[in-house]
């Protein structure tokens, strides 16, 4: 059965479709961890609206470290 | 891909790759890529010469929003990553927030719609110079043993260095220049194309007159889309712009004030 599917599909396409399935699964990790590390924050700031500022620019540097996986998945399919 | 967005957008560099304006397929080749980093060059040239040309103690005008934007990079940037002493590094932060901005924002301009930096050739560059500076700063502040020290933090047992170390050095001098790049790429890349897809969407379905009943029905949608998704896009040029410039801070503040 399956090789009947994957012969009706040009490889092209199936690499394209890969690499989209890729960057699904790529894309699961950085999501979690963007939203834990997000709302993490949100209770940070408000136990201690004071440290606001601290907690924010640091939420913004753990989302760029978290979500350059998922951007690295994404540039995979242009190779 | 369906076969209107195939037959529409037959290959992904169609919208990235730029006819040469003068002196084609040479190394001097000048295109829509080349021409925006000068363009976004001779914005922040003039923008901050303008602010700075008659200094007033009460700012009016130009000076306002040159000063408040310096401010806005001085506290969110070269304070809350370096501290008191990264004061003397705003002038460079503040390049490369405002060239990098500049430079995104054209994503969204009517007209240009193209951010040059989803070419990778401009982001690799920008974090060149970004490697090189936190390279070339830890050297100059603690001498030749910033490169022992930067790869092998203290307090790590001698068995465990064997391991440590080169995990360090992969992921300082390699890993480090290579996110940078292409956390920057891959985001106005992204965008790009998403706002490409959105706007074929939009005008198959809103301007041709020939695709049937359900035309009236599901128009709106990729326009909203369209809508919404420019505006996203704005966020994310800014939020490119700030997490590129706060990164390199973070990287400087590493080499100026190592750990003890």
């Amino acid at each position: 059965m399956h090789t009947l599917i994957l012969g009706a599909i040009a490889p092209n396409e199936l690499k394209n479709g890969l690499s989209s399935v890729g960057y699904g699964l790529a894309a699961i990790g950085p999501g979690i961890g963007i939203g834990y590390l997000v709302g993490q924050s949100v209770q940070a700031m408000a136990r201690q609206p004071e440290m606001a500022g601290n907690v924010r620019t640091t939420m913004f540097l753990g989302i760029a470290f978290a979500e350059a996986l998922a951007l690295i998945g994404f540039v995979l399919h242009f190779i | 891909m369906n076969p209107v967005l195939a037959n529409l957008l037959p290959n992904i560099n169609s919208i990235f790759v730029w006819k040469g304006m003068f002196a084609q397929h040479t190394i001097l080749e000048f295109n829509k890529t080349a021409l925006m980093a000068f363009v976004s060059t001779a914005i922040c040239i003039s923008l901050f010469w303008a602010g700075s040309r008659r200094r007033a103690l009460v700012p009016t005008g130009v000076q306002n929003i040159t000063e408040y934007s310096y401010e806005l990079v001085e506290e969110n940037i070269s304070l809350a990553a370096i501290g008191e002493d990264g004061r003397s590094w705003t002038p460079f932060f503040a390049t490369l927030f405002f060239w990098i901005f500049f430079i995104n924002i054209f994503e969204v301009v009517p007209g240009v719609a193209f951010p040059a930096t989803s070419r990778l050739s401009i982001p690799l560059f920008l974090a060149l110079i970004s490697w090189g500076t936190f390279i070339v700063t830890g050297f100059v502040k603690q001498g030749p043993k910033y490169f022992w020290h930067n790869v092998s933090p203290p307090g790590v047992p001698f068995a465990l260095k064997f391991l440590v170390v080169p995990i360090e050095i992969f992921s300082k001098y390699l890993v480090r220049p290579f996110s940078l790049a292409v956390r920057l790429f891959a985001n106005m890349t992204a965008g790009h194309v998403l706002l490409a897809i959105f706007a074929i969407m939009t005008d198959q379905l809103l301007l041709a007159r020939n695709s049937g009943w359900y035309q009236a029905v599901f128009s709106p949608l990729p326009f909203a889309g369209l809508v919404a998704f420019t505006g996203f896009e704005i966020l994310v040029a800014v939020l490119q712009a700030y997490i590129f410039t706060i990164l390199t801070a973070v990287y400087i503040n590493e080499s100026l004030h190592p750990e003890h």
